[in-house]
């Protein structure tokens, strides 16, 4: 069915060149029911994050008197009773989070730019099938992977430890594909060619002459991967058991588990999922303009 | 594979190293793969057709051995009641959650697209803000969402005199659980429809409207089916990630007794290698999970590509 849209779309093109610049423009007005679907859809997705960020102002007795949606007066109670619970082992969680994040997206940013331009620019006999090979890695899920990688770094001692969590989250297919596509598309193959001409090696064709064409992709993997480590929960969960090397969500799940019958301990847990949300809507909102989106569908115009 | 430019490299020494380079560029990602992915799953087969045989009273060091089980392990699991329950459970949030994420980030993705839609940034940002919460998180609130003495949605419901359903029990925590789900992960699969629906030259949308076609039919015969690959890659990657539900009911379970440790497969997977200790019949699981999983997003990709021409495997890729 697409190939005949296709088909009939191009001729009909075809015998009518111009149509779009000659015609007059339409009136201006607004299209009110795709308009007021997206506000809906906007307002599903805000709700429970301005739900957080209000109720992360109410103290302990506000949050189950007040009206959900107005703002309460103990958000500094409750921040420094957040910063004060277990010594500040919260800020420990951020901190780690960070570090798993920040240290393992590049490091995986930069396994995947090595495979994706070989495997773009390169002709070489297994290409296919190393490729496959670790695309099939997206496929597993990650229980099957997580409990034997638990066993196995158990018996190097390096389980509940940072490498723990950080080596097995390494190499992202989806990082090596993403990489692939946009190497592909960025690097052309005969300014590689010339370059090898000229007399430069391998290695310095890849860091001077295709790594800076590849840079606005390698955003594009980065911040994925960032976020894919950030959330990740079923990996530390099986790999650590001191809490002080957890991450914000394994962290907050512990802190949920124990604040569940006591409802005190509530408001740490609200104000604890609103400041936990903060640093990547951050991320999101800096970076978004640095972030090719168009990659996702794996659709890059050269 | 030497860093330094030769000032006259001959010609069978470029070759040369041209020809041993991509390898050296790929030892990473290879030796990462077979670390991490390659001998774990070896080792989980290899655990999964074993078991742990105790000699006498089973104390001492040579009183536990290791010996192989056949598929004894696999019978087991797939008779195990709270595997199969858990797999049923899923099977019916999975049936929930991967039509309406789809089909709300279809429509969503469509609206986007359409003519003189306002505030198009603002709403596409917003839908797709979920994506950057941990599903943790996305979990905890939604769970205080559904607690009677914190959620809104029960003081309007007591307020208007209505009946106010338990939301973690019974029925409503499939919806319960699949409304997370649905909320995380709909945003992300909009930008990705979204974005092959921006790839469409405007030409087609222009032909089609000379012949007068109103925006519906725009929609539903031209812009549907030319995005139907991504639309097939994201139904794949949304079985995929459905079938392995754990972080969300897992949140869920300090709030409400009804969500058991062994709801999902994986939860189930967890406890018997974590609670119970048994690695083998976990192993066991977690393959046939597995199985399951390819099983299932490979027929569901082999029946669309019967349908649909174009190879989204290849999607891209030059």
């Amino acid at each position: 069915m697409s190939s005949l849209a296709i088909g009939k779309a191009d001729t009909a093109a075809g015998t009518t060149p111009g149509t779009a610049q000659s015609r007059p423009p339409l009136r201006r007005r607004i299209a009110l029911i795709p308009t007021v679907t997206l506000l809906l859809g906007a307002l599903y997705c805000l709700l429970p994050v301005a739900w957080v960020v209000i109720a992360a102002t109410k103290s302990g007795s506000e949050l189950f008197s007040t009206f959900t949606f107005l703002p309460g007066t103990g958000f500094a109670d409750n921040f420094s009773d957040l910063s004060a619970y277990r010594d500040g082992v919260y800020w420990e969680w951020m901190g780690n989070s960070a570090l798993y994040a920040g240290l393992g997206a590049l490091l995986s940013t930069v396994v995947s730019a090595l495979s994706g331009y070989a495997l773009a620019i390169y002709r070489f006999r297994g290409r296919e099938t190393i490729f496959n090979v670790l695309l099939a890695g997206v496929l597993m899920p990650p229980v099957i992977l997580a409990i034997p990688q638990y066993l196995l770094l158990a018996k190097v001692d390096l389980t509940d430890s940072y490498l723990g969590v950080l080596l097995p989250q390494l190499l992202s297919p989806y990082g090596v594909y993403l990489s692939r596509i946009y190497a592909a598309a960025a690097v052309p193959a005969d300014v590689v060619e010339a370059g090898r001409m000229d007399g430069a090696g391998e290695w310095r064709l890849f860091t001077r002459v295709a790594l800076p064409m590849m840079v606005p992709g390698m955003v594009t993997v980065f911040l994925f991967q960032f976020v894919a480590i950030w959330n990740n929960f079923l990996l530390p969960y099986i790999m650590l058991s001191d809490d002080e090397k957890f991450p914000i969500t394994l962290g907050l799940f512990t802190l949920l588990e124990q604040g569940a019958n006591t409802p005190a301990l509530y408001t740490l847990v609200i104000t604890g999922a609103f400041l936990a949300v903060i640093p990547l809507v951050a991320l999101f909102l800096v970076v978004q303009r640095f972030w090719s989106l168009d990659l996702l569908s794996g659709a890059v115009k050269s | 594979m030497k860093g330094a430019p030769y000032a006259h490299p001959s010609p069978t020494t470029t070759l040369k190293r041209a020809r041993s380079a991509p390898y050296f560029f790929l030892l990473p990602a290879t030796i990462l793969f077979a670390l991490f992915f390659a001998l774990p799953i070896g080792y989980a087969v290899w655990l999964s057709l074993h078991k742990v045989k105790v000699s006498g009273l089973g104390l001492g060091a040579g009183a536990r051995k290791e010996v192989w089980a056949g598929l004894e392990n696999y019978t087991d699991a797939l008779t195990d009641s709270e595997l199969v329950d858990g797999a049923l459970r899923v099977l019916g949030y999975g049936c929930i959650v991967v039509p309406v994420m789809l089909g709300l980030a279809l429509l969503f993705a469509l609206m986007l697209d359409s003519d003189k839609v306002r505030l198009a940034p603002f709403t596409r940002l917003a839908i797709f803000l979920p994506y950057a919460i941990p599903g943790v998180v996305a979990a905890l609130l939604w769970g205080f969402l559904y607690l009677p003495d914190v959620s809104p949605f029960y003081y309007v419901l007591e307020k208007l005199g209505m009946p106010q359903p338990d939301l973690l029990d019974g029925g409503p925590l499939y919806l319960a659980l699949s409304n997370i789900a649905v909320w995380g992960g709909t945003g992300f699969n909009m930008i990705v429809i979204y974005t092959s629906l921006q790839a469409i030259p405007a030409e087609v949308y222009e032909a089609a409207r000379l012949d007068g076609a109103t925006p519906l039919q725009i929609a539903l015969r031209i812009k549907i089916p030319m995005v139907a690959p991504s639309l097939v890659l994201t139904f794949f990657f949304s079985i995929i990630a459905t079938l392995q539900v754990f972080s969300e009911p897992t949140t869920l379970k300090p709030l409400t007794n009804s969500v058991s440790t062994t709801w999902s497969p994986l939860m189930k997977v967890y406890q018997d290698a974590f609670g119970k200790g048994d690695i083998y019949a976990a192993a066991a699981q977690a393959t046939i999970i597995a199985l399951a999983t390819l099983l299932l997003s490979f027929g569901f990709l082999r029946a669309a590509n019967r349908r649909n021409k174009r190879d989204v495997s290849q999607g891209g890729v030059r």
